[in-house]
């Protein structure tokens, strides 16, 4: 792999490639329905302060905490 | 069986070390082989001693004890590092200051590098390494991956890093390569404990509870591996003798000018940005009690973050033997990079929309939001800064100086102090802090002295560049460099204020941590309270 290859290849595909995922991502981000589980992700901080989830409390661990 | 493992492996360190110190060629390598050696055979005995004895790994309880240390160490080596920096801003006032005795230990040239990693590395890493296991177990909803040896590896690995990379810089082991002084053996060291405090973190988001993995993760997780990356191929080198420490860099010329800056710039962007941000996204909203502002913002703010970053060293050579094109790119990205920094500074800000009453009320809050205000004021200068006709004004003078500092002082510093006055009362389980008030004192002497620090740079880089490219009517330039220095003395004594200020603020904090663990009442069973037996 010398380095006019290398460049080459940065400086076309992997330029492509980086601009069209960051752009998935954002159309991603706001995708149908995704408020809803943003609100509940953003919830986590609030959730188990004290102690780590158990395994058998794991389901009811997804319902926010207030 | 695997205690004996551990013992057999730091013995063998302990003597290979004391071998080293043995035939050591130059100062610096053989006092850090015997802190090598102090530091295993401490380990060695600390092994023995609790061989058998020691307590099964609770796993319904969050390992803090790790925490705890680190935020002893960040409240320790911050006052450290300020003390150091107050120093050398007299000793740039005051020559005089560099004394005589300490010629070619404690001059400004040997205390500068020092000033930087405790401040950088010490104070900010600490807090980093303390804050991310905090928060990767809580969001995580499970304890630290690795038992406790792990997290204490780091915590401790990483310390010793710090001793040994400190010492070395007092005795002459450098590879003068800014924010990556540390010769060889050390950064080998460093790459040990990082790989340890990937395993960690990582191992914790792999059994974590929750099923999102909250954004803070996502700041910390690229802090970590980039960082990673960033320290192996900037520390490339080729070891003059195993018993010394000089080395000799791989990358020679523009090439390995090119790569140090990519590594220092992006020391900035990921260790001082993406870290901290990871401790804004989860200390803001907690100190504040209302989620982040819009999940959906701190998506793409992480993204746009870490895709851009990573470009805009080559704006630290602007006018250098770096070609044109690269330095064209570097501009082009900082100044794009403006965007999703002010993104995410408008996300923390907003998160307290509906509490902005909390200001009045509450020093901590107050502190975060300067911070984030600081964070917002510097990635605006920063991308402007980076525009070849600005940086053709600003390179190299003390504007530089004073960017850094608006964003290392105002950006990190404030908001590892809210993260330290947040944990402090949680994790020793204390009735909130001995005094508000004086949490109000720092508030103030930390904000006025970065006023201080940063208007006097202004003023000095600004009127140090005119100075440079000054003229007279025939085409000769008009002042000597030593005119310009002493021109800035005024400043360099305001700057020295405040970091007087900005110190006085750091140890009445230490003061105020202290106090509230040795006095304040203990909150009986917090943790007990919150989740019903089971």
């Amino acid at each position: 792999m010398d380095y006019h290859i290398f460049r080459e290849f940065a400086d076309s595909w992997f330029l492509i490639f980086m601009f069209v995922f960051f752009l998935a991502v954002v159309a991603w981000v706001f995708r149908p329905g995704s408020r809803k589980t943003y609100e509940d992700t953003s919830e986590i901080p609030f959730r188990h302060e004290d102690k780590p989830a158990n395994a058998s409390e794991a389901g009811e661990s997804r319902s926010p905490k207030d | 069986m695997w205690d004996y493992i551990k013992l057999i492996a730091l013995g063998l360190v302990a003597v290979l070390a004391a071998i080293a110190a043995g035939y050591a060629r130059d100062l610096a390598y053989q006092v850090n082989a015997v802190e090598v050696m102090l530091a295993a055979a401490i380990a060695f005995i600390w092994v023995l001693r609790t061989m058998g004895s020691r307590q099964p790994v609770a796993q319904n309880e969050y390992f803090d004890g790790v925490v705890r240390a680190g935020v002893i160490a960040t409240t320790f080596w911050g006052v450290v590092g300020f003390l150091v920096a107050v120093i050398i801003a007299f000793q740039l006032a005051y020559p005089a200051l560099n004394f005589e005795w300490a010629q070619g230990y404690l001059n400004f040239g040997k205390l500068r590098p020092l000033h930087t990693s405790a401040v950088i590395f010490a104070f900010g890493g600490n807090a980093l390494i303390a804050s991310s296991f905090y928060v990767v177990q809580r969001t995580s909803a499970a304890r630290l991956f690795g038992g406790n040896s792990l997290g204490w590896f780091v915590f401790w690995g990483y310390n010793l890093f710090i001793v040994l990379a400190a010492t070395g810089y007092i005795l002459g082991a450098t590879q003068s390569k800014e924010y990556a002084e540390p010769e060889w053996y050390v950064d080998i060291w460093l790459t040990i404990v990082w790989v340890a405090y990937l395993l960690a973190f990582l191992g914790t988001i792999f059994k974590r509870k929750e099923p999102h993995i909250y954004v803070a993760n996502w700041f910390y997780l690229s802090f970590i591996v980039t960082i990673a990356m960033l320290h192996i191929v900037n520390n490339l080198s080729i070891p003059v003798s195993f018993f010394g420490s000089k080395s000799v860099q791989v990358f020679s010329g523009v090439q390995d000018a090119m790569t140090q800056w990519w590594y220092g710039h992006n020391a900035v962007g990921f260790f001082l940005t993406a870290g901290f941000l990871g401790m804004m996204y989860y200390f803001v909203p907690k100190q504040a009690e209302r989620p982040v502002y819009s999940y959906k913002l701190s998506i793409v703010h992480f993204w746009a973050l870490i895709f851009l970053y990573i470009w805009a060293g080559p704006h630290h050579l602007h006018y250098t033997a770096l070609p044109d094109w690269a330095s064209t790119l570097g501009m082009t990205f900082s100044v794009i990079l403006w965007m999703p920094s002010w993104g995410g500074m408008i996300n923390g800000l907003m998160t307290l929309s509906g509490a902005w009453d909390k200001l009045r009320t509450d020093p901590i809050i107050r502190m975060m939001v300067v911070s984030v205000g600081f964070y917002g004021m510097s990635t605006f200068e920063g991308p402007m800064m980076s525009i070849k006709a600005v940086n053709s004004l600003s390179h190299y003078t003390d504007w530089t100086i004073g960017h850094v500092h608006s964003g290392a002082l105002g950006w990190n510093g404030m908001i590892t102090f809210g993260m330290l006055y947040f944990l402090v009362p949680r994790l020793w389980a204390r009735e909130g802090l001995y005094s508000l008030k004086l949490v109000s004192w720092h508030f103030w002497l930390s904000t006025i002295g970065i006023v201080l620090y940063a208007a006097s740079m202004w003023v000095a880089g600004i009127m140090q560049g005119l100075m440079w490219r000054e003229v007279d009517s025939q085409g000769f330039l008009v002042n000597a460099f030593a005119d310009t220095v002493a021109a800035m003395h005024p400043m360099f004594v305001v700057r020295g204020l405040g970091g007087v200020l900005y110190l006085t603020g750091g140890i009445i904090m230490a003061y105020n941590l202290w106090m509230t663990v040795a006095r304040q009442p203990r909150v009986e069973s917090r943790s007990v309270a919150a989740v019903p037996a089971e």
